[in-house]
């Protein structure tokens, strides 16, 4: 009988690391210490702990990093709740990638790339961000506008600091919601700070964040000049198959899992405003 | 084309008990034949034969877990032939319907399994009802379809093989089977065509329904309206021939985590409920995302074909009398509200 599409492997998690006071990143290896799967920036995967729950999860890695596969993850529920909990070496399922990845190949090839992202949604464009980064040569600058609840609360805070923020081409503009010791960078939502960074409109952007701050941060780029074919963002909606047949993932004629979760915004567009 | 008098018709069923599982509606519902069972009369069973490809719940795999340890078994067990007889044309075209999501690559093994070994033999509608609408969606009751097509007239069954596994059918039974000339199936069709124009839905159309009408019919305030009745009790969707929406679930047993798949319904709240938020927050929104899958989204999927056969059991089972047809009615272009 072929393999049902449902029917994950089995994976161990190797390495566990904090990210944040309620994010983690889990290192993700085949039991005999490979990358589960090849991905594109961009496309999600199936993990589950049998009797946890199974959900969908942004893969953080990329492509470009032959050793392991990564997953940020927040607390929030119950299966999130569960791997927090988790010491390295538990076992896992997994399966996928799913979904239609970010088209770092094509579309971004040889622009100016403006990366926005509010609290967790840095982990899906990690992946597209160091996978830019591995391909240098193929992308115009690179900056990076990322804002969280508080300076501990920001995501890859060593890897931003230390490695991004130092390359040449490449802007890194760190914010938080509000004043804090030993914090003396900016202040402020990232809607506003983008626009007050005030970028020119012939970069094409990824957005991700809460829906709140994507709405907000969308109408400032627009505003700025950017055009919808210039925005791109990765969404987000509960999804039980990953291969378009449950139906919980369907906005319009799309399903998140298989169509997404990357979108244009001018594709958006095209969908109910039901996200 | 083959015949039998209907008092003989144990002796068929015995003959296809031999080499296949056989199931037959009876009263409210399919059940496995039995000696001397008959087919019910009923023109729709409560619940659709969905079950046979896509059952209430389906084991799908297991797991053994110790520790920190976890173990995958794959607990699919090959499917014996088994023939449906008696479904109706509407129930035969949701067969279709539901292989354009299942069969989809990649495709759905535990469906596809099933449906591999099923043969539909499908029959005419001797007496169409009050709740029918199949012929909106160009279903014609009066040819059912399937792997073979059956019609009872006076007393005999009359049965057209369509496909190979039909054949496989009708040559297994051969022994028991006349060859018949089609005349009184044709006298036959011509009396349910009859029926069908007498119908009180015969005039409901798709107009103003299909792919490419969500910017019109997404935000018609009639939602609200017709939404308000909603108990939100998923009844259309679990006797619905075409609703397909599953969901996963685990369940711990004392030797580690069975997997299984269950029916869900979009009708729900926690159908799309996040620990990140909830999309559809009140009755208006999942009811509307009901009906404009049917009607619109899956149309623009799926070659202009729409997600409802008109079986009319939705009709008969909301408890509020909301249904598809009163949403046709009121948003659609010619249909009198």
């Amino acid at each position: 009988m072929t393999r049902d599409e449902l029917m994950p492997q089995t994976a161990v998690i190797t390495d566990i690391r904090v990210e944040t006071p309620d994010v983690k990143t889990f290192t993700v290896l085949t039991p005999d210490g490979k990358k589960p799967f090849m991905h594109k920036p961009g496309q999600c995967a199936m993990l589950s702990v049998p009797g946890e729950g199974e959900a969908m999860f942004s893969i953080t890695s990329s492509p470009t990093d032959e050793e392991k596969t990564e997953f940020s993850i927040k607390r929030v529920g119950g299966l999130t709740g569960y791997l927090h909990d988790c010491e390295a070496g538990q076992m896992i399922t997994v399966r996928g990638p799913y979904g239609r990845p970010f088209p770092v190949d094509t579309e971004f090839r040889g622009k100016d790339l403006l990366f926005i992202a509010g609290g967790i949604g840095l982990a899906p464009l990690r992946s597209v961000i160091n996978y830019c980064r591995d391909n240098r040569d193929c992308y115009g600058r690179i900056d990076i506008v990322y804002g969280g609840r508080s300076k501990d609360d920001l995501v890859f805070y060593k890897e931003i600091t230390e490695k991004w923020q130092n390359e040449k081409d490449t802007g890194v503009y760190l914010t938080t919601d509000k004043e804090q010791d030993g914090w003396d960078g900016h202040v402020g939502f990232v809607p506003g700070f983008v626009k007050e960074l005030g970028f020119d409109s012939g970069r094409t952007a990824i957005v991700c964040g809460p829906p709140v701050m994507i709405k907000f941060t969308v109408s400032n780029l627009l505003d700025m000049g950017f055009d919808k074919t210039q925005i791109y963002t990765t969404m987000e909606m509960k999804m039980k198959c990953g291969i378009g047949k449950c139906g919980r993932c369907n906005i319009g004629s799309k399903y998140v899992c298989k169509d997404g979760p990357v979108f244009r915004f001018d594709e958006l567009d095209e969908l109910p405003d039901e996200y | 084309m083959y015949k039998i008098r209907m008092d003989k018709i144990d002796g068929l069923f015995e003959k296809l008990c031999e080499r296949y599982d056989l199931f037959l509606p009876v009263g409210d519902s399919y059940k496995k034949y039995e000696k001397g069972d008959k087919p019910g009369e009923k023109t729709n069973t409560v619940r659709s034969p969905k079950d046979f490809f896509f059952p209430q719940t389906e084991d799908i795999m297991k797991f053994r877990t110790e520790g920190k340890k976890t173990e995958l078994t794959d607990i699919r067990v090959g499917k014996d032939d088994f023939i449906i007889f008696g479904a109706r044309a509407c129930d035969t075209k949701s067969f279709d319907i539901l292989d354009r999501v299942f069969l989809s690559p990649p495709a759905d093994t535990y469906y596809k399994d099933k449906r591999e070994h099923g043969v539909i033999i499908s029959a005419a509608c001797s007496r169409p009802s009050e709740t029918c609408f199949c012929k909106t969606y160009g279903i014609d009751p009066a040819e059912p379809g399937g792997d073979i097509s059956a019609w009872t007239v006076n007393g005999t069954l009359y049965l057209q093989p369509n496909t190979e596994k039909g054949r496989a059918v009708t040559d297994a039974a051969s022994g028991l089977l006349s060859e018949a000339d089609g005349n009184e199936v044709e006298e036959e069709k011509e009396r349910i065509k009859k029926i069908l124009d007498r119908l009180p839905l015969r005039d409901l159309t798709t107009d103003g329904f299909g792919a490419g009408k969500t910017k019109e019919l997404f935000d018609k305030k009639e939602w609200e309206r017709l939404s308000e009745m909603c108990l939100g009790c998923g009844t259309c969707t679990f006797v619905c021939p075409t609703c397909q929406c599953y969901d996963i679930k685990d369940c711990k047993t004392n030797k580690g985590v069975l997997r299984y798949r269950c029916w869900d319904s979009c009708m729900y709240s926690d159908f799309t409920k996040m620990s990140a938020g909830q999309p559809r927050h009140t009755r208006k929104e999942r009811f509307r995302q009901r009906f404009m899958h049917k009607l619109v989204y899956f149309p623009e999927n799926n070659d202009g074909e729409f997600g409802c056969v008109g079986c009319g059991r939705c009709l008969v089972s909301c408890p509020v009398s909301m249904n598809i047809v009163k949403v046709m009615k009121t948003l659609g272009g010619k249909n009198d509200a």
